[in-house]
C-alpha cells in the first residue's frame, strides 16, 4: 500500500536525524505519538507535536516514560499505528511495557536515541551502549527487531521501515539511533507519497464469533483487531491460549509462548538486512553499526591505503543478528574489527558467531564522542597482522583510554 | 569482621528457599529491606518482617518497585546493607535504578525469584528467563555479578555470598532465583554467628575535607562513606569526575565508566565459581544454573548408568560468566547440553565461549513437567552421535 | 567581566574555571555563603535571569538560621535545572534519577532517622514523573522536606509542557498551548496529607527564607513551593519577557493570605498568585508511627519453621 499523500510533507530539507524520524513516522501512517521529554530526543517529539494536528495525529506528552509505553500499546490497540521517543534512563524505565507489548504482539515502534550512559551519564553527547538491552531489556523470553541508522535521510527511511515490520511481525520494533545522527544536520529527501510503502495492520475479516486473538496465520503471526469493533477482546499479559484467555498448565505454555520468539527466528532471513562492501577477497571486515560505520569509513579508507584488504559490514538490523552471515565471513577472513561506542557489546555476539574461526577485536568508546579513525585503521593493522587465534574478545587500547589512564589528563583544574 | 549475632538464627531447620533467603539476609548483616509485593517472593518479606524487630532491622514497602530500589540506594548510603526482592516485571521496572546503583557504585542485592513467561506470566510458575537480563537490563556499559541457588541452604549461602560481593566490589548484586527453589522447603544449616565469614564496607578514613568519592583504589574500587559523618560529599548519576562532580567530555567518560567494567573483568577469576561433578572424561557436559542442576545431575546419573560418559557444570555466578572453564571444556568434550527454563539465553553464552571446538545443544526444560527430564536424556543421546561440530545451537525436537 | 569579578567566580586567564579553596581576607570569608556552597564549582550552569538562584540563596539563608547540624543534612535531587542543587550545596548531596529523589530520601531517612532530608527539585521532577512519590510520602508523613522550584516548564530539555504550566500558555510540545489544566501543588500535597505547605515566589526572599528555616525544624512532610522565573523558555516562548520583568510581575500580582484554603490556590495564565503559609499542623511521622508500633509488641510470635 502507498502512503497517504496528506503525511507526507514530500521535498528536499536540510533537517537533523531526530525531526527527520518523526516527519518518517507521520508519513508511514503513525497517528498516536506517547512521549517524555529527554535529552537527546525532543526534537523528534516536538516535530511530531508541530506537525502531527496538521495530518490528524495525536500525541500526548505523559507525566513519565512508563505512561508513555503504555499509552502506546493501548494506543496500538485502539487500532492507530503508534510510537514513543525515548533515551536510555527512559529506555530502561519502559522495560515492564516493553515485555507486555511483545507478549500481547502489539505494533509499535520505540526510538531510542541513546546517549552515554550508565544511569544519567552524558545527556547531551553520543552512546551505542543500548544495543544489548535492546534485545535482552525485559525479563521472560521474546524476540523483536532492532534497527540502527546511520544518517538523517536513513532516519526518515528506516523509521517507515521500521512500522512496516512492526505491522508484519506484530511486535516491537526498536530504532537504536544515537545523538551523533539525531543531532546531525543533512539533506534529507523526501520522496512523494505514492514512492513511499506503507504495510497496513492486517486486521481480521471473518466472522465475529469465531475470532481467535491469537490464532496464528502460516507465518505465526496472527492477525489482529482493535478495540471498539465488536470482538468482546480479552487481553493479558498473563499467558494466554488461542482465545486469550490465561492458562496455567505448563504443557501449553510452550506452544503460545514459542511462538513468540519463532515467529522472529523463523523469519529472520526476510527481516535481516545488511550492507557489505568487499568482503569476498578481504582479511579484516569491519562490523558496525549507526554512527560507528560513518567513523569506521575514514578508518577503512586509511587501512586501505596502507594495503591492507578490508570489507565492511553495516549492520542495519542488529536483531534479529545475522549469525549465519558471521560464521559465513569467518571462515575465510583473519578476522573481525567492531568499532562500537560502548565497552563490548555487538562484539560479543560476533565472537558467539565467528565459532573460534576468526579473531574478534573491539575497538571500545566510552561513550560522548565518537572514535578517533586513526584507532579503527591502527586495530585493524593488528588484526591482519596477528596470525595467532586468540580466545575472546581482544580489546584494543584506544589513544583517549592511554590519554586518560597513562598520560596523566587532567579532567579538571 | 564481628557478626552481629541477633541475625543469626544458629540452627538446622526446614525452610523454604524464600524463608532461607530472608534467614540469609539478616545472617550477612542486612539491616533494611525495601520491597513491593509480588508473588512469588513475598514470603521473603514476610520471614524479614517477622524477624525485624528482634534484629532491629526495619522494612519499608514503598509504592512500586522503582521506588524500592531507589529507597534501598539511599539506605544503603546511610551505611545499612540494604536488599529487595523482586520478580520478573518488577526486576524490569528497576532497570533504571540498577544503572544508578552501578553508576554510585553503591553495595546493595537484588534478589529476583524468577517466574514464567515474559510479561505478567504466570506468577506461580517457574521460569529462567530474566538471567540474560540481570546482564543488559540497563542502558550504558556496566558489569554485574549474578548469582543462582538451587536449594533453600544456597539461597541462604548465596545471599551472604551476595553482600560479600556487593561491598567488595561496590557493585549491585542480583541473586538470580526461581519459583521452584524458592518455594520448595528442605534442610537448612545455619551455622554459628563465629563461623560465617562477613565483608565489611571498606570505608575512607582520611581527613573529611580530602575525601574524593570516586578516587578508586588498585583494584578500580573507591571507598565509601556514611551519610552524615560530615563529609559533605557530592554523589551524581552524570559522568563525572573522582570528585563526584559532572564533567560532560569523552575522557571524563572513559576515565568513570571503563574502571566501572575494567572492576569486575580483570577480577573475573576471583569472583567465578562454578561446580563440576565427572567432567574428566565427560564426552557430553551438562550446564545448568538453578534449579535446572538438580535436575542435571539426576539425568547425569541416569545416563553414565546407560553408558553415557556424561558430566556437569553447575553455574554458580552467572555473571561474570565463567568464559576460561567453558572454552577449556569444550576442547575436552564433544558437546555441551545447555537446560534452561526458558527458550535460549545462557545457551548463547556457552556457544560463545565454545569457540566451535563443541557441539552446543539446548533443552528448554519445564515443557512436561519440572521434574522430566526425558528431553533432556534424549537430547545427551542424539548429541553424542553427530559425527562433526555444527555451527550454531541445536534443538532436538521431540 | 572584571578581574575583581573573574577571581570571584573562580574563572583563570583561559577561561576555564578553576578549583578555587574558600578565599581569605585577613582570614574572613569572603561571603556568608561560601561555606555552603561548593565554590569550586561556581560558576553554576543556570542561565541569566534564572530564579533558581534565588531560592538556593533562601536555601543556604534558612541553613544557617535554622540552627540545625549541617552535618546531618542530606540534599537529595533529581533531573532538571533545580535537580542540579544537590551538586552546587555542601552537604551530603545526592544527584539522582529523574523523577525518585522523594522515594531516595525515604531510604535515607529511614535508613537513618537522625539525618535530615531535604529534597530540593522541580515541578516537573517532583510531580510529574515523581508524583506518585510525592503523594505517598506525603501520605505517609516521612519527615522530609520538599523545596519544589516551580518554573511551569520542563526547562533542561528545552522547554516542554510541565503538569503546571497554566491552561493556554506555549511550550514546545503544545505549541497550539496547553490544553491541560495544571495542578495546584499546595493542595495537592495538603490533601495528601503533608504538614507543612507554603509558597512563595522567589521576589519573597525574606518570606522564603524564613518559612524554608521553620520547614527544616518542622518534624514530617513538608512543602515549601517557590514561583520562579524561567527566562530562557517559559517566559520566552510565552513573550512575557525575561527574568526581571517576571520579578515585576510577581510584585504586581502575589498576594500574600496566609491560611488560605489550598483549593483556592490555582494559578492561571498569567493571573494572581496567592502566596503565604497555608497548612501547619501536626501528625504523627512515619518514623513514630513505625516506633510506637515496635514497642507495643509484647508478645513474640512463633516463628513458621
Amino acid at each position: 500500500m502507498k502512503a497517504n499523500p496528506k503525511d507526507v510533507n514530500t521535498g528536499v530539507y536540510y533537517i537533523d536525524g531526530d525531526v527527520s524520524s518523526g516527519y518518517g513516522a507521520l508519513a508511514a501512517g503513525c497517528k498516536f505519538v506517547g512521549g517524555y521529554p529527554i535529552t537527546p530526543s525532543t526534537e523528534a517529539f516536538e516535530a511530531v507535536c508541530r506537525r502531527g494536528p496538521l495530518v490528524g495525529a495525536m500525541f500526548i506528552q505523559m507525566e513519565d516514560e512508563l505512561g508513555s509505553i503504555a499509552s502506546v500499546v493501548g494506543a496500538s490497540w485502539a487500532g492507530v499505528k503508534s510510537m514513543t521517543i525515548t533515551s536510555g534512563p527512559g529506555f530502561s524505565l519502559m522495560m515492564e511495557t516493553i515485555g507486555f507489548g511483545a507478549m500481547l504482539e502489539t505494533p509499535f515502534v520505540l526510538l531510542n536515541i541513546q546517549r552515554g550512559g550508565p544511569s544519567t551519564g552524558v545527556p547531551t553527547k553520543t552512546g551505542q551502549a543500548d544495543m544489548m538491552q535492546s534485545r535482552w531489556g525485559s525479563h521472560g523470553d521474546y524476540e523483536l527487531i532492532a534497527i540502527s541508522p546511520d544518517s538523517p535521510q536513513e532516519m526518515f527511511d528506516y523509521t517507515i521501515k521500521a512500522f512496516n515490520l512492526a505491522e508484519r511481525y506484530r511486535c516491537p520494533v526498536m530504532i537504536m539511533s544515537d545523538e551523533c545522527v539525531g543531532h546531525m544536520t543533512e539533506k534529507v529527501v523526501i520522496p512523494l507519497a505514492d514512492e513511499i510503502e506503507v504495510e497496513p495492520r492486517r486486521f481480521y475479516d471473518g466472522p465475529i464469533n469465531e475470532y481467535l486473538p491469537f490464532k496464528p496465520d502460516e507465518d505465526l503471526v496472527p492477525p489482529m483487531v482493535k478495540a471498539g469493533d465488536g470482538y468482546k477482546l480479552y487481553i493479558t499479559g498473563l499467558i494466554h491460549d488461542e482465545r486469550g484467555y490465561s492458562i496455567k498448565n505448563e504443557e501449553y505454555k510452550s506452544i503460545y509462548t514459542k511462538r513468540l520468539v519463532d515467529k522472529i527466528r523463523l523469519n529472520k532471513d526476510k527481516i535481516i538486512e545488511l550492507k557489505e562492501e568487499e568482503t569476498d577477497d578481504a582479511e579484516v571486515v569491519i562490523v558496525s553499526y549507526g554512527i560507528s560505520s560513518r567513523v569506521a569509513v575514514r578508518g577503512i579508507e586509511k587501512a586501505r591505503e596502507k594495503g591492507i584488504k578490508v570489507g565492511s559490514l553495516r549492520l542495519v538490523t542488529v536483531w534479529p543478528f545475522p549469525d549465519e552471515k558471521i560464521a559465513e565471513l569467518a571462515k575465510t577472513i583473519k578476522a573481525f574489527v567492531v568499532p562500537e561506542i560502548n565497552y563490548g557489546q555487538i562484539a560479543f555476539e560476533v565472537e558467539r558467531c565467528s565459532h573460534g574461526e576468526a579473531n574478534v577485536i573491539l575497538v571500545p568508546h566510552g561513550g560522548a564522542g565518537v572514535h578517533n579513525p586513526d584507532d579503527i585503521c591502527d586495530a585493524i593493522e593488528y588484526a591482519a597482522k596477528e596470525k595467532k587465534r586468540i580466545e575472546g574478545v581482544i580489546e584494543y587500547k584506544t589513544k583517549l583510554e592511554k590519554l586518560v589512564f597513562e598520560e596523566g589528563y587532567k579532567l579538571h583544574e | 569482621m564481628r557478626i552481629d549475632k541477633r541475625g543469626v538464627l544458629t540452627g538446622t531447620w526446614n525452610l523454604s528457599g524464600n524463608q532461607a533467603c530472608a534467614e540469609g539476609a539478616l545472617a550477612a548483616g542486612c539491616r533494611f529491606l525495601s520491597a513491593y509485593p509480588i508473588p512469588p517472593s513475598i514470603e521473603v518479606v514476610e520471614r524479614f518482617t517477622q524477624r525485624a524487630k528482634e534484629v532491629g532491622a526495619v522494612f519499608v514497602q514503598m509504592e512500586d518497585e522503582i521506588s524500592v530500589l531507589a529507597a534501598v540506594l539511599g539506605a544503603s548510603w546511610t551505611g545499612k546493607k540494604s536488599m529487595t526482592v523482586t520478580s520478573g516485571p518488577g526486576f524490569s521496572n528497576m532497570m533504571e535504578h540498577l544503572g544508578l546503583g552501578v553508576m554510585l557504585e553503591t553495595p546493595c542485592v537484588i534478589v529476583d525469584i524468577q517466574r514464567a513467561g515474559p510479561a505478567i506470566g504466570i506468577p506461580t510458575r517457574v521460569g529462567q528467563g530474566d538471567m540474560m537480563q540481570a546482564r543488559w537490563g540497563s542502558h550504558g556499559d556496566y558489569e554485574i555479578i549474578a548469582l543462582s541457588p538451587s536449594s533453600p541452604q544456597e539461597m541462604f549461602d548465596f545471599t551472604i555470598k551476595a553482600f560479600n560481593l556487593s561491598e567488595r566490589y561496590r557493585v549491585p548484586v542480583a541473586v538470580m532465583s526461581d519459583a521452584y527453589v524458592a518455594h520448595l522447603k528442605e534442610k537448612v544449616v545455619i551455622p554459628p554467628a563465629g563461623k560465617i565469614k562477613i565483608k565489611p564496607r571498606r570505608y575512607y578514613k582520611g581527613r573529611k575535607d580530602k575525601y574524593l568519592p570516586f578516587k578508586r583504589d588498585k583494584d578500580f574500587v573507591p571507598r565509601m562513606v556514611d551519610i552524615g559523618a560530615g563529609y559533605r560529599f557530592h554523589v551524581t548519576g552524570l559522568t563525572h569526575d573522582e570528585r563526584g562532580y559532572p564533567i560532560m567530555f569523552e575522557e571524563c567518560q572513559e576515565h568513570n565508566v571503563h574502571p566501572l567494567v575494567k572492576k569486575i573483568r580483570h577480577y573475573v577469576d576471583k569472583i567465578v565459581e562454578f561446580q563440576e561433578v565427572e567432567t574428566d572424561d565427560a564426552e557430553v557436559v551438562i550446564i545448568s544454573y538453578g534449579a535446572t542442576s538438580r535436575f542435571a545431575l539426576k539425568a547425569m546419573e541416569q545416563a553414565r548408568k546407560s553408558g553415557m560418559k556424561v558430566g556437569s557444570l553447575k553455574l554458580i555466578t552467572v555473571w561474570p560468566f565463567p568464559d576460561k572453564r567453558v572454552a577449556e571444556l569444550a576442547k575436552k568434550a564433544k558437546a555441551f547440553v545447555v537446560l534452561e527454563i526458558n527458550y535460549g539465553q545462557i545457551v548463547f553464552e556457552v556457544e560463545r565461549c565454545s569457540y566451535g571446538n563443541a557441539n552446543v545443544a539446548f533443552v528448554s526444560h519445564g515443557e512436561k513437567g519440572i521434574d522430566n527430564i526425558e528431553d533432556l536424556l534424549s537430547t545427551i543421546e542424539q548429541v553424542l552421535k553427530e559425527k562433526k561440530v555444527r555451527k550454531g545451537i541445536i534443538e532436538y525436537r521431540t | 567581566m572584571s578581574t575583581a569579578h573573574k577571581f570571584m567566580c573562580g574563572i583563570n586567564e583561559s577561561g576555564r574555571h578553576k578549583m578555587s579553596p574558600v578565599k581569605t581576607i585577613d582570614s574572613k570569608i569572603i561571603h556568608p555563603m561560601d561555606n555552603l556552597l561548593r565554590m569550586e564549582r561556581i560558576p553554576h550552569i543556570w542561565c541569566p535571569s534564572c530564579g533558581i538562584g534565588l531560592a538556593v540563596t533562601a536555601f543556604t539563608a534558612a541553613l544557617e538560621k535554622a540552627k540545625i547540624d549541617l552535618n546531618k543534612v542530606a540534599i537529595v535531587s533529581g533531573i532538571g535545572c533545580t535537580g542540579r542543587v544537590a551538586g552546587y550545596t555542601k552537604l551530603d548531596s545526592f544527584h539522582t534519577t529523574h523523577g525518585r529523589p522523594i522515594a531516595f530520601g525515604t531510604g535515607i531517612k529511614i535508613g537513618n532517622p537522625e539525618i535530615k532530608v531535604v529534597v530540593f527539585s522541580g515541578d516537573g521532577d517532583l510531580i510529574a514523573i515523581g508524583g506518585n512519590h510525592f503523594i505517598h510520602a506525603a501520605r505517609r508523613n516521612i519527615d522530609m522536606l520538599v523545596v519544589c522550584v516551580n518554573n511551569f516548564i520542563y526547562a533542561m530539555t528545552g522547554g516542554q509542557v510541565a503538569p503546571t504550566t497554566p491552561l493556554a500558555a506555549y511550550a514546545t510540545t503544545s505549541p497550539y498551548g496547553c490544553v491541560e489544566p495544571p495542578f495546584n501543588i499546595p493542595y495537592l500535597a495538603d490533601s495528601s496529607g503533608a504538614v507543612y505547605v507554603a509558597r512563595w515566589t522567589t521576589l519573597h526572599i525574606r518570606r522564603l527564607t524564613n518559612s524554608i528555616a521553620e520547614a527544616l525544624n518542622k518534624r514530617g512532610f513538608s512543602v515549601v513551593e517557590v514561583i520562579s522565573p524561567c527566562g530562557m523558555y517559559y517566559s520566552r516562548i510565552n513573550k512575557l519577557g525575561d527574568g526581571l520583568d517576571m520579578m515585576k510581575f510577581y510584585h504586581d500580582n502575589a498576594e500574600i493570605r496566609h491560611g488560605e484554603d489550598t483549593k483556592n490556590l490555582d494559578i492561571g495564565f498569567q493571573t494572581k498568585i496567592i502566596v503565604g503559609k497555608f497548612v501547619d499542623r501536626e501528625r504523627p511521622t512515619y518514623m513514630d508511627s513505625y516506633n510506637k508500633w515496635l514497642s507495643e509488641i509484647k508478645t513474640e510470635e512463633k516463628l513458621r519453621k
